[in-house]
């Protein structure tokens, strides 16, 4: 996957965070991304963290709920150290809270996919709607491509992103195999398993189109040379994910031609506020809080 | 964890063991459920090891291990409660030896 990470440009514009949250732009070296890119990074964490966290006490049992916490908080973790060195580089008054809490839902630049609640299909609020077949196909489609994105980034000249992927690469790896037993184990389960992951597949897949299809934010990063070229692991993606399917026995669903959703864009689903309100409610009724 | 899980009731209890660093023994901290061998690792990885504890994991089928049972306390372990010549505390151990 070396051929993921674009040759350095020097003509182009390699640091403008280009609507970064807040003013002031920190001058840093060459071949590195801007602080936009690094929210990408950690809004996908974030939110994910955030989403599957709901499962802490309400796992299907004891073991399962620990281990999804634990995926949680790597997540959560890797969240932090990117809004830490994203609020480096904005300056000013950023820092890594800012960056989480007080950034509305336009703002923020995570897949569309990672924020959609535990469930097939988009009615339904009880709690006992939620699914766990939902909770880890998308693990596994988030998992599969984020071991390659971390794989090609801990090589990318940005040595504090390199070195945040060489952490997060080895949180992910696990997540990945945590995610694919489970596909294996569910999806050539019983028939009432396999059904549930097919639908969880079903209704996520067309979601990953996201992956592929490069933002404006995504480009400048990629002209940095610093940043990966996330089209340019499809062909990976693709055997990894066909490969752990055949063994799941599920079916890989035609895409339909239509929409891509752009939450990296800012252009989210409606379940990000309401994600974000319950998670930034705190921070923002008490600002400065303090344990 | 409402109800009882199915797991409980179909999957296996396995033990864990769990060597804390290299040179140490393996040591007995607890057991879970899993359907497999495998799983069992994991898990055990996941509800054992995450404050550091481990450096490496044994998971054994509850099943498969063999325990005394309490009603034989009195002819496994009582006989040698007045024994106390094999402890080797009738030996004076020389100065130069230092801490045993």
């Amino acid at each position: 996957m070396d051929a993921a990470i674009a040759a350095p440009s020097a003509a182009q514009d390699r640091s403008k965070p280009a609507s970064a949250p807040s003013g002031g732009s920190a001058p840093h070296a060459v071949g590195s991304v801007g602080a936009n890119y690094l929210l990408h990074l950690a809004d996908n964490a974030l939110v994910l963290g955030q989403r599957n966290a709901e499962w802490c006490g309400h796992g299907p049992i004891l073991e399962e709920d620990i281990a999804m916490a634990n995926i949680s908080l790597d997540l959560v973790g890797q969240a932090r150290l990117l809004y830490q060195e994203a609020a480096r580089r904005i300056g000013g008054e950023a820092t890594e809270d800012t960056l989480a809490y007080f950034r509305d839902a336009p703002e923020f630049r995570n897949y569309t996919l990672l924020e959609l609640p535990h469930r097939v299909g988009l009615v339904g609020y009880a709690q006992s709607d939620i699914d766990y077949s939902v909770t880890l196909v998308r693990n596994f489609l988030y998992g599969s491509l984020m071991v390659m994105v971390w794989d090609a980034l801990q090589r990318s000249s940005d040595e504090a992103l390199a070195a945040i992927a060489a952490k997060s690469l080895k949180e992910a790896k696990y997540h990945l195999r945590h995610a694919s037993d489970w596909m294996v184990r569910l999806g050539d389960g019983s028939e009432e398993s396999h059904a549930r992951m097919q639908a969880a597949l079903d209704h996520l897949m067309p979601y990953t189109q996201e992956f592929w299809a490069t933002s404006e934010l995504e480009s400048q990063a990629v002209a940095t040379g610093a940043a990966v070229d996330v089209p340019s692991l499809r062909t990976a993606w693709d055997a990894l994910v066909n490969e752990v399917l055949a063994e799941a026995t599920l079916k890989r669903p035609a895409l339909p031609a239509g929409y891509i959703t752009q939450g990296k864009s800012g252009i989210h689903s409606e379940h990000l506020s309401y994600l974000l309100g319950e998670m930034q409610g705190l921070a923002r009724a008490h600002p400065g809080a303090q344990w | 964890m409402s109800n009882t899980a199915p797991a409980l009731k179909e999957w296996p209890l396995w033990e864990v063991f769990i060597r804390s660093k290299q040179g140490l023994e393996h040591k007995h901290c607890g057991s879970l459920h899993a359907a497999d061998a495998r799983q069992a690792l994991q898990m055990a990885r996941d509800v054992y090891t995450r404050r550091q504890e481990g450096v490496s994991i044994w998971v054994v089928p509850s099943a498969q291990i063999t325990a005394s049972e309490p009603d034989d306390k009195a002819e496994f372990f009582e006989p040698m409660g007045d024994k106390i010549y094999r402890h080797p505390t009738f030996y004076e151990i020389p100065d130069e030896v230092g801490h045993m």
